[in-house]
């Protein structure tokens, strides 16, 4: 018996490291590193999901490596989606506005075929939001779309040693008539500063406790996230969309200290200069038209352009289900069209928002050594016709077109997607508009 | 003596202002009714195309303002929106699509509440959307009435082609979401057959040569007569096979024309809709697959192409952010999966035009119609290309280098 366990065992090991041993080049496709200039008749070498090499010389394709070749197609690093909601993250719940005790992990279904959409879309890095509907809906998760049973096959610990962030909103977004909510904008800020001073008190008090414990506050589950907020381990991902919603976020950072990542900014554009002095990053999401909520009446196309101009670093998200995974790079492109440009409408894909996340080290860019994390395009990642034909997650394939089940996810069909995906139903009180119809 | 030197003034310089003698030259023009035309030149005079063809064999009158651009197509048009009845803002005042104080109002007018001022019809108009077919909302059984409209500016009197287009009709979950009743898919069906059933009987004694018998003049009854007497077409909306099955018997019965609109499903059941000469408009697939809109695909206009189906693409109808799609993008998105350039644009004109009644006028590019042109940088269904310039009726709407 032990025998035979100890065979398999043995067996598993053999075969992940037959699995993982020998390099695969990816030859003949332009290649897009980001972090450099774009290299024609490129060669991306893998091994052990890591990136050995990136280049076009020959002599880089190891002797013992697999040669796929992939003329006339296009590859860049995975994408990353700063802002999403697939997996049914929920969050906090509506007896209170302040959660950052509340972790979306908690709540993630990791087998959601919502992560299928994500795939199909070349996104391999997401950075998963509870919320919305609260001042502090709860902890964010960043994932990384391997294969997964459980949640913890997904996390994705960054530079901090953290994996995930804080989600914040103010705004109408927060302001709803429960228990505890903001009725108004200055009440969202008040109460947002109060909670900060809190937390500068409950850091004061572990600082001053040093090693010795006894001193040590008792533990606080709300408390906690804030102090990592406050030492700069955790970022606060901040929706916010009108201009002076934008500009009290940019008040709280300088009050308190914290760099948050300014998330939507469908007004962005009005404040652009002031964002680009704050020091702040944008997460922009790019919609087909305005409104639906009167937050979002002034959003335009040229919110990417406009930042850019302005010097303010700028990632893409899909929001989804606001957005659809499955058409990420098309945020970028609609970008393009309205005066961005492509270079920087490539790192809003990939490395700014890898910063964002404070895992730049890791993704974001095709480099030696950083995890070999791309996708094989079709064409032009900025064309319409092109399509996510493969996407790579740490040196192996999880999506192919050419995979009539994969290929599945991406155009939707009977049965193809079941109907309780977490992804559309985030939106506390505004669900019930587009619930109304009305 | 002042008034007639007024309106002297008025008579000579509007014309002239209004419907500029126009010139359009582009690399390629898609009269959609004809092949490409590479080098192509449309003349535009009084508000109509008075020539299309190739910039050898036209020659530009001298005192015709020259447009350039790569691409010329014919004014886009959305087959079915809400777009100038339901609002940007998204909040019960701006809200006009769907009266919930009864399942059952076909009574109840698009004309008098589209507002032409709206700021999503200017968001379409901007995209070379020229023509929309708008009106009462998806969520009743008979929500109201539909219109067809130009986008441009001016009172609803002035910009509408169709005043009274189709009865906007819905079969499926989102009506019992709205309504106490009808609470099932059964009760639905029910309560349409019944009141069908009222207007057959009043259409027959309305045809009495005795008009003393006619019975009193009912707002509701007269429009669903006009539905039973072919004058006007039913939009159902209907999203899964057995509300579009669903719709199909009821037009069977009744014999009324079918238009079904969303038809996620219309996929599954090609044959039926064939055999049942129902029309097929297709919802914008970007939008959120949840709902009866679950099996939805990005190939259901290929796929019903192929099997001989007219498609039409339309905004449809959105409840939150966005609060409208954008055919121009949902044609794009068609071509894309499965079908070709030149089908995917008939999606957005000329087919329509013919399913709205008004291709005599609008849809393609031709000697005589109604000149509504869309010019555009460069391929007009790529991300990264602009809408540079928009005629309606011979008027520059909208020119993106001013």
């Amino acid at each position: 018996m032990n025998k035979i366990k100890f065979f398999l065992c043995f067996l598993c090991i053999a075969v992940n490291a037959s699995a993982q041993q020998k390099p695969v080049a990816f030859k003949g496709a332009l290649i897009y590193p980001i972090n450099g200039a774009p290299i024609q008749n490129g060669i991306l070498v893998v091994q052990n999901g890591v990136i050995l090499s990136v280049g076009n010389d020959e002599k880089a394709i190891p002797a013992n490596a697999e040669v796929i070749l992939v003329n006339n197609k296009v590859i860049m690093p995975g994408l990353v989606d700063t802002h999403s909601h697939l997996g049914g993250p929920e969050g906090g719940d509506y007896s209170n506005p302040i959660n950052p005790e509340a972790r979306a992990m908690d709540a993630i279904d990791p087998t959601s075929d919502g992560f299928k959409k994500a795939l199909a879309g070349g996104i391999t890095t997401i950075n998963v939001m509870p919320g919305s509907g609260h001042l502090m809906s709860g902890q964010t998760v960043y994932l990384k779309m391997r294969d997964a049973k459980i949640i913890e096959d997904l996390l994705f610990t960054n530079e901090k040693g953290v994996y995930g962030g804080l989600k914040m909103a103010n705004g109408t977004n927060s302001m709803r008539s429960g228990s505890g909510f903001p009725g108004t904008r200055a009440k969202s800020a008040s109460l947002v500063r109060e909670l900060f001073l809190k937390a500068q008190a409950y850091k004061k008090k572990i600082e001053k406790a040093g090693k010795d414990s006894s001193k040590m506050p008792e533990r606080d589950l709300a408390m906690e996230p804030l102090v990592e907020v406050l030492t700069g381990k955790r970022v606060v991902h901040f929706h916010t969309h009108k201009s002076n919603d934008i500009l009290t976020v940019l008040r709280l950072s300088k009050e308190f200290g914290f760099k948050p990542v300014l998330h939507h900014l469908s007004e962005g554009w009005k404040v652009a200069d002031e964002i680009a002095k704050a020091g702040l990053q944008a997460s922009i999401i790019v919609i087909d038209a305005p409104g639906g909520k009167m937050e979002a009446i002034n959003l335009t196309l040229e919110t990417g352009a406009k930042l850019e101009k302005s010097g303010v670093p700028v990632a893409f998200h899909t929001d989804d289900g606001i957005t659809d995974s499955r058409l990420f790079l098309r945020a970028a492109a609609l970008s393009v069209r309205a005066g961005m440009s492509r270079e920087k409408a490539l790192e809003g894909l990939t490395i700014v928002g890898a910063k964002m996340l404070d895992l730049s080290s890791k993704v974001g860019s095709l480099e030696k050594g950083k995890d070999a994390d791309f996708i094989i395009l079709s064409g032009d990642p900025f064309s319409i016709y092109t399509k996510v034909e493969q996407t790579w997650v740490e040196g192996s394939k999880k999506y192919d077109i050419s995979n009539p089940a994969d290929r599945a996810f991406l155009t939707g069909g009977y049965g193809v997607f079941s109907s309780d995906r977490g992804e559309f139903h985030h939106h506390g009180d505004e669900e019930e508009d587009t619930k109304s119809g009305n | 003596m002042k008034k007639s030197f007024l309106f002297l003034l008025v008579s000579i310089v509007s014309p002239i202002y209004l419907l500029a003698q126009i010139a359009i030259k582009a690399e390629i023009v898609y009269p959609v009714s004809a092949a490409p035309i590479k080098d192509g030149v449309v003349l535009v005079e009084n508000g109509k195309i008075k020539a299309v063809g190739k910039a050898t064999e036209i020659s530009i009158p001298s005192n015709y303002k020259i447009y350039e651009s790569k691409t010329v197509t014919p004014g886009l048009i959305d087959a079915r929106t809400l777009i100038g009845m339901s609002g940007v803002l998204n909040i019960p005042v701006d809200q006009d699509q769907l009266e919930k104080s009864s399942p059952i109002q076909p009574e109840l007018r698009a004309i008098d509440a589209y507002n032409p001022e709206e700021a999503l019809v200017k968001v379409a108009r901007e995209y070379g959307i020229t023509t929309i077919h708008t009106g009462h909302g998806i969520g009743a059984l008979v929500s109201g009435q539909t219109m067809v409209t130009k986008t441009k500016k001016g009172n609803t009197d002035e910009v509408v082609i169709k005043p009274f287009s189709m009865l906007a009709m819905t079969i499926g979950h989102s009506v019992s979401e709205k309504f106490s009743s009808p609470g099932t898919k059964a009760k639905q069906i029910s309560m349409i057959r019944a009141e069908l059933m009222k207007a057959q009987v009043y259409m027959k004694k309305m045809l009495d040569k005795d008009s003393t018998k006619h019975p009193t003049f009912d707002l509701k009854m007269d429009a669903l007569s006009k539905l039973l007497k072919g004058e006007v077409k039913a939009l159902i909306t209907a999203n899964k096979a057995v509300d579009i099955m669903n719709s199909i018997r009821l037009s069977k019965e009744f014999g009324f024309k079918l238009v079904l609109d969303g038809a996620a499903e219309a996929y599954r059941l090609i044959d039926e809709i064939k055999k049942a000469n129902a029309e097929v408009i297709l919802h914008a697939t970007m939008a959120r697959n949840e709902d009866d809109m679950l099996n939805m695909t990005r190939e259901s206009a290929s796929i019903l192409t192929k099997a001989g189906i007219s498609v039409s693409i339309e905004s449809g109808y959105e409840g939150y952010v966005p609060k409208t799609r954008i055919v121009l993008f949902e044609a794009g998105l068609a071509a894309a999966y499965g079908l070709t350039f030149d089908e995917a644009l008939k999606t957005i004109t000329i087919n329509p035009a013919r399913l709205l009644g008004v291709d005599s006028r609008i849809g393609s590019l031709e000697v005589g119609k109604d000149a509504d042109i869309t010019l555009f940088d460069g391929d007009p269904f790529e991300y990264t290309t602009n809408v540079t310039t928009v005629l309606i009726d011979g008027v520059v709407v909208y020119d993106k280098i001013k």
